[in-house]
């Protein structure tokens, strides 16, 4: 946490140190050798000495540079140095207007605030890097020829450290052995990304084949790497040995600081970055610093305030010389010499007295805005973190706000832009249909169920729902259905034992597993389906048996099985137990290396698979035996009734693992996989992934084990099968798909199994030539596959190639040039991909379903009543897309919808253009159309586009929303975003209601953003979950992180982290619109309060012959700010409501406001000026001709100015003030309360200090004086009537029937003076 | 960053029904506390401002104000106040001569007098206050040039004054006292009343000149140096005022305790007045008997020792005698703006009014086209 502070200007600055620090070695690389080699690790000898040490300091300041520097980085802010500067003008007696210690005092106290501030967090920072340096590790000591602990931070690059599990890695390590014997490493990045499944790592290749534990002393090798950089999935560099061989080293081989070591007992490794140059520090970038548009426009008027501050002292300049000037040489006696006894001129004196005034009406500029606002945003943000609709109970988490200053923006945005899988949808996939060799199955069951899961969702726990289910049995007569009725009833009886928050606390238990959530493991196979898997894997056992070739199985039957196979093994899946949640899970049998041959295949599991043959009896296994010689009786049958019944059985209690391991051979009858059914639990990568590898088991084809090089699967009838995983060529988003080259078991055929998207898989289908049966499977499968899109369900192909071994051979020839290649590896490896995945042939597709997450067709329509455009910009496919855009409500059927798909440029501008014309002519009839105008009427409250729009001026094309959608894809939007068509793009956009980019690529995204924000200088939110939102959330004005499915990079990058989409509706209607009316309301009440305060000085200068001589004792004008007006504003810029929640949520019209800016536009401010000076015209004037002619002296009589401006700023509040707490009345009880105490206590202090006010006794008597209280009654009742019965005038609707304005909502949406 | 540290605030609440799992320990959650106020949801009044709910207001303080006004009004209307003018700019004026011949140097002090008349008695204690106008009492530098701690009696200051006194610090190498700009410009005229009764003769007036001054003045923040035993010794090696005739601690020798710097008329003008034209309380008229008034009209007599010049910088000289009421002295402003005010008020109450029966007919439940 204190980490996460750190500083982004410190990063900068120890880089620059480490950098100067280097200059002498301007290598590209580093080079890392072994300390053991050298006696002392910061010896002169050791080449490892110039790099940074594992030691951490994440503090800004030391002891001794703390002052010196944090006042430094103050005096950074202009407003600052101002102060100071004016609080030193005060020492020049010439100029001095107060006693110049006392004019320090506010100074002093703001920045000493802020110091204590920034103390308080650097001493936090201390804490715990000291906390960090102090973990112990263990590190080789070549004197003692053993591992001895050590602290942290004395472990340097070069050093060998030994690792136990669970524990944290101290720095980034290279990985040289382990105690797994495949020689891996499981660690947990939870810390860096947020990332809960395993990730595994390997020894370095040139240790792999050490039998023996590895011995620090024997290493001799050379690392040579990249520099330190903050890329967490890169690493390069190879091992140079002492025999001159190299071997590359990938990020596979790095240990990353601050991940923890799971399931390995031990593990060796060397140190390669330390300290700040690891890759999880170089990664560490502070808080984000916006600017909100609030804050931009506030700068321009405190600017303004300086004008009017200078023109002011400027007046009083001039007329203090004419003043003078007037006298001539007769200089009277209250006129007195400068200390020196000599004549002052006139116009030295007015320009003595320009520095003067400066001095008095400082309090103009508000040197206390800047804290408060800064003060009010804290209150706002921890307000907002507390609040209970934001809270999500099924993750445990609430919305994080990680910008702290930007708050107030969200009640302005005028453009969301959202991702759709995982900010949209659940991104938690479910399995719905898969179609193989061209024949669809369409998992009916399934879908009942999935519908009955979300029935269960939205009926919570409802007891009696028993009946809903009971129909659905007489209805459905299969075997599957009756299983779902049992199923889900156990399901409810879970359910019933407690709340669903208590049903939802179980699963977030069990989301110790990464993406599986009890929906997509729960799946009814389709029985058409399983029939055929079955029978297919009966004949194959049967075919094995009598060692028969693969090849004589039915195609169809072929492809179904390798359609499993494919989806069990084309992945990246790990595999791990429930009971020890981070123990991987053992399959191991008993051979040690991987299957090289089928002949060793056969000849290892020959006596086996007799025994199973035999009989299962013989297994002493304890396994239930009833359920395997079900599993065996039912060959080429369909499932009985009774084969529910096991499946049932099946979910019994999970027997230790142990059995598995025993002695026992392991069967291949298909017993065993009713043992890990309900136990295994897969880790995927990506939702989708474990979707698929969940949805192969429910076929019984289940994935039991994954290593490096054998991926192991279960399947019924033929047992386990282990295929040797010669690559796996991973995703990319570029290729779209992911390959895996094996050895199939049973064939002996180097085969590669391709899945992905569809758009990637259809083109390298295998050209058509091949026979009749592919291309009638490929015309039907794309069938399919448009009915899925249109379904919107994601759709994945799965396509086979066999290669020869000649072939093969000549691939990995060039593949293992590219993957050694140090120049353009990724380039190489590209080309090495796209070599092997041509000519495929296809067999099947999936479907699956991304549901949408809860709320979000309301959210959706809530956010656009609210005038907000919603743009989704997705990398899925059109047809998906648009489908899942009508299911959220964000296309309506209604609305007509164009369109863009283009292949060339020149397309793209025709149809831009043809779409404008479009929609001009559209807009053109629309406006004389009878219907349209019910339509614009409809619309008319909230019409803000033609006239909020700032850029609309530069654009000369009348602009309104049409009922229009506009679809674009990837390829077009690269076109459109072209520089001479983005205007063009832009005008048809921002003309249609809704607009979906389908197939962007993160790029694109962001570009988007950009675009619209630039060019139509609007306020744009981002909102996306995954790491391909990233650019997208950074370029935005806010950033918004879904806190999903995909890891935390986009809530990294983000503003605010949202575990739901539906939140965003409370977050910008309620808390956006009142963090940006409380503001705002606040800045204004701000500027008036000053200008009020000082203008009442200015008023006096024409009575004081404008010498400068304020009437306001000097105390009073310099706490008046800090201390006595402050509290109340600040408790009504963090409380005040202008409208309720309920109110803002149930009319979201009312968002408008902000998006207008309504509460805080230019003329607001000169207003609040006029009113400023208006009431303080009142509050001088009335006292002035109450105490005309009297022997009233100047402080006597500017006391009693003080109070009643106190009083009218405090009542003027008040009218501000839409909601009275308590808290409103206390503040303001406590600021008259603490004036009048100060005040009191000051007066009676001390009878000569304090010149030249000397206000001994001065309070105590006027309240004795019944004029005082008279004056302080009509006062601010004469100053604030004005503003009082115009606020009410605004509200009054003049033109009755007419068009209602919506600026004061309270007046027309709540009842008067509720009790809430 | 300050946004994580709330967590630490949260506390469990919500651990209810956690006890599921095979008593897997209470997770602590971080659901936020459902409290009022963290929830934003305090009870809170919310006052609507329309022309319905305001109007009432507006009726109301008027209905206070003018009541009010019209008391200030007649209260302030019983003050009898008289002022003279003695500036002598007129030719016709009897302290003319005395005005233009006078500076600051002239050594022989110039007698005027000053007939008037009093047209209505005045019955209570009558105040007699002399009128400057014109007079910058309040410049900043003229302000800020006293010491006091000198005026408080203490030695050290008394022989080395602030420097704030200057150019009025030190003159002829000694240390003035009292030093600065307020005490050298002191007023120094000398009023005297006379009651010219019907047969011509002149009766004096007896003027108080104790209690002019604020008592915390007098006692606490006025103070000789060494106490008030022997002036003369206290005040050896310093000088006084520039312009001044007299040292300090011969003010007013007649009388130890209004000598030096508890002189009250002194002290009187310590104070420095807020505004150009002001008034200062010179003696106080003490009324004798209940019987006769105080000052019974007629003819009277200000003699004048004119000490104090002021057409330099064209001000203005002025003698008041007044009576005062609870709420101080003659000004009918305060009344008058009570009135108006309240008047104001009444009349927007009317407009208000107006308007909420012409135009608010929303009766509170607008429809909004959605």
């Amino acid at each position: 946490m204190a980490r996460e502070g750190e500083d982004p200007g410190m990063a900068k600055a120890s880089k620059v140190k480490r950098q100067r620090k280097k200059k002498p070695k301007e290598n590209k690389t580093r080079t890392v050798h072994a300390n053991i080699l050298y006696d002392n690790a910061k010896g002169e000898e050791n080449p490892n000495r110039n790099y940074a040490n594992n030691k951490i300091k994440t503090t800004k300041y030391t002891v001794l540079s703390f002052l010196p520097k944090n006042l430094f980085e103050q005096f950074h802010r202009f407003a600052n140095v101002y102060f100071v500067f004016i609080a030193l003008l005060n020492f020049v007696p010439v100029v001095n207007a107060f006693q110049p210690e006392l004019a320090l005092a506010p100074v002093v106290f703001i920045l000493s605030v802020t110091a204590i501030k920034d103390l308080w967090e650097d001493y936090r920072r201390h804490r715990s890097d000291q906390e960090i340096n102090h973990m112990d590790c263990l590190v080789y000591s070549r004197a003692e020829r053993r591992y001895v602990e050590r602290y942290w931070k004395e472990v340097r690059v070069g050093d060998f450290i030994r690792l136990r599990c669970n524990e944290i890695l101290p720095a980034d390590v290279l990985l040289l052995s382990s105690s797994d014997p495949d020689r891996l490493c499981h660690i947990e990045t939870a810390t860096l990304d947020g990332e809960t499944n395993l990730k595994q790592r390997q020894v370095v290749r040139s240790f792999f084949d050490l039998d023996c534990d590895f011995d620090p002393l024997k290493y001799n090798g050379i690392i040579e790497c990249e520099k330190p950089n903050n890329d967490l999935n890169r690493f390069r560099g190879y091992i140079i040995h002492q025999s001159g061989r190299r071997d590359a080293l990938y990020k596979e081989n790095l240990l990353l600081r601050g991940c923890t070591i799971r399931n390995t007992e031990e593990a060796v490794g060397i140190v390669i970055y330390a300290g700040h140059e690891t890759k999880a520090m170089l990664n560490n970038n502070g808080p984000r610093y916006k600017r909100s548009k609030l804050e931009r426009q506030m700068n321009v008027h405190v600017f303004w305030c300086v004008i009017i501050l200078l023109v002011m002292c400027l007046f009083a300049a001039v007329g203090h010389g004419l003043w003078m000037f007037q006298y001539g040489d007769k200089r009277p006696v209250f006129d007195v010499l400068s200390p020196e006894g000599t004549d002052l001129s006139p116009i030295m004196s007015a320009i003595y007295l320009f520095l003067t005034m400066i001095i008095v009406f400082q309090v103009l500029i508000p040197i206390s805005l800047f804290v408060s606002i800064e003060i009010v945003k804290i209150c706002q943000v921890y307000f907002i973190h507390q609040d209970m609709d934001l809270y999500d109970e099924e993750t445990d988490s609430h919305l994080q706000c990680r910008a702290l200053n930007i708050t107030e923006d969200l009640g302005q945005m005028q453009y969301i832009f959202s991702d759709k899988t995982g900010t949209l949808t659940e991104n938690k996939m479910v399995f719905r249909r898969c179609t193989v060799a061209g024949v669809e199955y369409s998992h009916d069951a399934n879908a009942r169920r999935l519908a009955m899961y979300q029935e269960m969702d939205s009926e919570e726990e409802d007891c009696t729902s028993h009946s809903g289910t009971l129909p659905r049995r007489d209805s459905v007569t299969s075997h599957q259905s009756a299983r779902v009725v049992l199923r889900s009833q156990s399901t409810k009886s879970h359910r019933r034992t407690g709340s669903r928050a208590e049903a939802k606390r179980a699963s977030i238990l069990s989301k110790h597993t990464a993406f599986s959530s009890p929906m997509e493991k729960d799946i009814t196979p389709d029985p058409q389906l399983l029939d055929k898997v079955n029978e297919c894997s009966s004949q194959m056992d049967f075919m094995r048996f009598h060692s028969q070739p693969m090849s004589q199985l039915p195609s169809d039957l072929a492809d179904i099985i390798d359609f499993f196979i494919a989806l069990t093994i084309c992945n990246t899946v790990v595999v791990s137990s429930p009971n020890q949640p981070r123990q991987k899970v053992r399959m191991r049998f008993e051979l040690k290396s991987p299957v090289k041959t089928i002949e060793d295949f056969i000849k290892r599991f020959t006596p086996s698979r007799l025994t199973s043959g035999s009989n299962s009896s013989s297994s002493s296994s304890l396994i239930t035996n009833r359920s395997s010689n079900r599993g065996c009786s039912s060959l080429l049958s369909s499932p009985s009734a009774e084969s529910t019944l096991t499946k049932l059985d099946e979910e019994q209690p999970p027997r230790g693992l142990e059995h598995s391991f025993g002695p026992v051979p392991p069967c291949y009858n298909g017993k065993a996989w009713n043992l890990e059914d309900g136990e295994l639990r897969y880790e995927a990568e990506s939702p989708d992934e474990a979707a698929l590898v969940y949805a192969a088991r429910a076929y019984k084809c289940s994935l039991v084990g994954r290593l490096p090089d054998q991926v192991t699967v279960e399947l019924p009838h033929l047992g386990k099968l282990s295929f040797e995983l010669l690559h796996t060529l991973g995703f990319d988003s570029t290729r779209k798909r992911m390959s895996v080259v094996v050895r199939h078991p049973l064939t002996d055929q180097i085969t590669v199994y391709t899945k992905g998207a569809d758009s990637a898989i259809m083109d390298l289908i295998k050209p058509p030539d091949t026979g009749k049966r592919q291309i009638k499977i490929v015309s039907r499968t794309q069938n399919y596959l448009n009915l899925y899109a249109a379904d919107g369900l994601r759709t994945l192909c799965i396509a086979k190639k066999i290669l020869s071994k000649e072939q093969y051979a000549c691939w990995l020839q060039h593949h293992l040039q590219a993957e050694t290649a140090i120049q353009g590896r990724e380039e190489l490896l590209f080309d090495s991909a796209l070599r092997l995945e041509t000519n495929l042939q296809l067999l099947g597709a999936t479907g699956i379903e991304d549901r949408l997450q809860d709320g979000v067709p309301e959210t959706i329509a809530s956010l656009r009543m609210a005038g907000l455009q919603i743009w989704v910009l997705t990398g899925d496919k059109q047809e998906t897309a648009v489908n899942i855009a009508y299911a959220c409500k964000l296309l309506d059927p209604e609305e007509e919808i164009l369109t863009l798909n283009a292949d060339s440029q020149e397309a793209c501008a025709l149809l831009l253009e043809e779409s404008l014309h479009y929609i001009q002519a559209k807009f053109l009839c629309s406006s004389t159309d009878q219907a349209a105008k019910a339509f614009h009427s409809n619309f008319a409250p909230f019409e803000i586009y033609p006239s909020s729009s700032p850029s609309s001026s530069s654009h000369t094309t009348p602009f309104t929303v049409l009922r229009l959608g506009l679809v674009i894809d990837g390829r077009t939007l690269a076109y459109a975003l072209d520089k001479s068509l983005e205007d063009k793009f832009l005008a048809v956009a921002r003309s249609c209601r809704s607009v979906l980019c389908c197939r962007s690529t993160p790029l694109q995204k962001s570009m988007v953003v950009k675009l619209v924000r630039n060019k139509l200088k609007v306020m744009t939110l981002a909102i996306g979950d995954g790491a391909n939102d990233v650019s997208m959330i950074q370029v935005a004005d806010v950033g918004v992180g879904i806190s999903g499915q995909e890891g935390m990079q986009a809530v990294m990058a983000s503003d605010f982290a949202l575990p739901r989409f539906r939140y965003l509706q409370k977050l910008l209607l309620v808390h956006g619109h009142w963090c940006y009316s409380r503001l705002a309301n606040m800045i204004l009440y701000f500027f008036y309060k000053n200008a009020m305060f000082v203008a009442l000085i200015f008023w006096y200068q024409f009575y004081c012959g404008f010498s400068g001589s304020a009437m306001i004792d000097q105390w009073y004008l310099i706490f008046f700010n800090l201390m006595f007006s402050a509290f109340p504003q600040l408790i009504t810029g963090t409380l005040d409501k202008d409208v309720s929640a309920e109110t803002l949520q149930q009319l979201p019209q009312l968002y408008v406001n902000g998006q207008n800016s309504e509460e805080y536009k230019p003329y607001m401010f000169w207003m609040n000026m006029i009113d400023a000076f208006y009431q303080s015209l009142v509050c001088f004037f009335i006292p002035y001709f109450a105490y005309a002619d009297s022997d009233v002296d100047l402080f006597t009589w500017g006391t009693p100015i003080t109070t009643l401006a106190l009083f009218t700023i405090l009542v003027h509040l008040g009218i501000e003030t839409k909601t009275w707490t308590w808290m409103n009345w206390l503040s303001i009880a406590f600021s008259t309360a603490l004036f009048f105490t100060v005040a009191l206590c000051y007066n009676a202090s001390c009878p000569t200090c304090y010149t030249p006010s000397n206000p001994y006794w001065t309070m105590q008597r006027l309240l004795q004086d019944p004029l005082f209280y008279l004056l302080c009654v009509i006062t601010p009742v004469a100053a604030l009537l004005l503003n009082l019965f115009f606020k009410v005038l605004v509200q009054v609707p003049f033109s009755s029937g007419g068009q209602m304005k919506l600026r004061e909502p309270v007046s027309l949406f709540s009842e008067p003076t509720r009790w809430r | 960053m300050m946004a994580s540290s709330y967590n630490a605030k949260e506390e469990d609440g919500h651990n209810s029904g956690a006890s599921n799992n095979g008593g897997a320990g209470v997770v602590k959650s971080k659901k936020p506390d459902n409290t009022a106020f963290k929830q934003q949801r305090l009870p809170a009044w919310q006052p609507i401002l329309t022309a319905g709910t305001v109007l009432p207001a507006f009726f109301v303080i008027g209905l206070i104000f003018i009541p009010i006004g019209i008391g200030l009004f007649v209260s302030s209307n019983n003050i009898k106040e008289f002022e003279i003018d003695y500036t002598g700019v007129d030719i016709n004026n009897p302290c003319y001569n005395c005005a233009k011949n006078f500076s600051w140097n002239s050594t022989t002090p110039c007698v005027c007098s000053v007939p008037f008349t009093l047209e209505q008695p005045f019955e209570s204690n009558v105040f007699m206050y002399y009128g400057l106008s014109n007079f910058y009492q309040n410049h900043r530098r003229y302000v800020k040039s006293r010491d006091d701690s000198q005026l408080n009696g203490d030695q050290s200051a008394l022989k080395n004054p602030s420097k704030e006194c200057e150019p009025y610090r030190t003159s002829e190498g000694q240390p003035i006292a009292p030093c600065g700009a307020i005490a050298n410009s002191l007023f120094n005229d000398t009023l005297e009343l006379y009651h010219i009764d019907s047969n011509g003769t002149r009766n004096t007036i007896p003027l108080v000149k104790k209690g002019i001054a604020w008592w915390t003045d007098k006692h606490v923040k006025f103070r000789n140096p060494g106490g008030n035993n022997n002036l003369t010794v206290a005040f050896q090696g310093t000088s006084k005022p520039v312009n001044w005739r007299k040292p300090v601690y011969e003010l007013d020798p007649s009388d130890p305790e209004n000598n030096g710097f508890i002189n009250e008329d002194f002290i009187v003008w310590m104070r420095t007045a807020a505004l150009p034209t002001f008034r200062k309380l010179y003696r106080i008229i003490q009324k004798k008997s209940s019987t006769t008034p105080t000052l019974p009209s007629g003819k009277y007599l200000l003699e004048i020792t004119y000490n104090y010049p002021v057409l330099s910088f064209d001000g203005r000289k002025r003698m008041i005698l007044s009576t005062i009421s609870w709420m101080g002295g003659k000004n009918p402003f305060l009344g008058i703006a009570y009135i108006t005010v309240g008047s104001i008020c009444f009349f927007l109450g009317v407009v208000l009014l107006i308007i909420h029966h012409k135009y608010d007919t929303r009766n509170n439940s607008p429809d909004i086209p959605n």
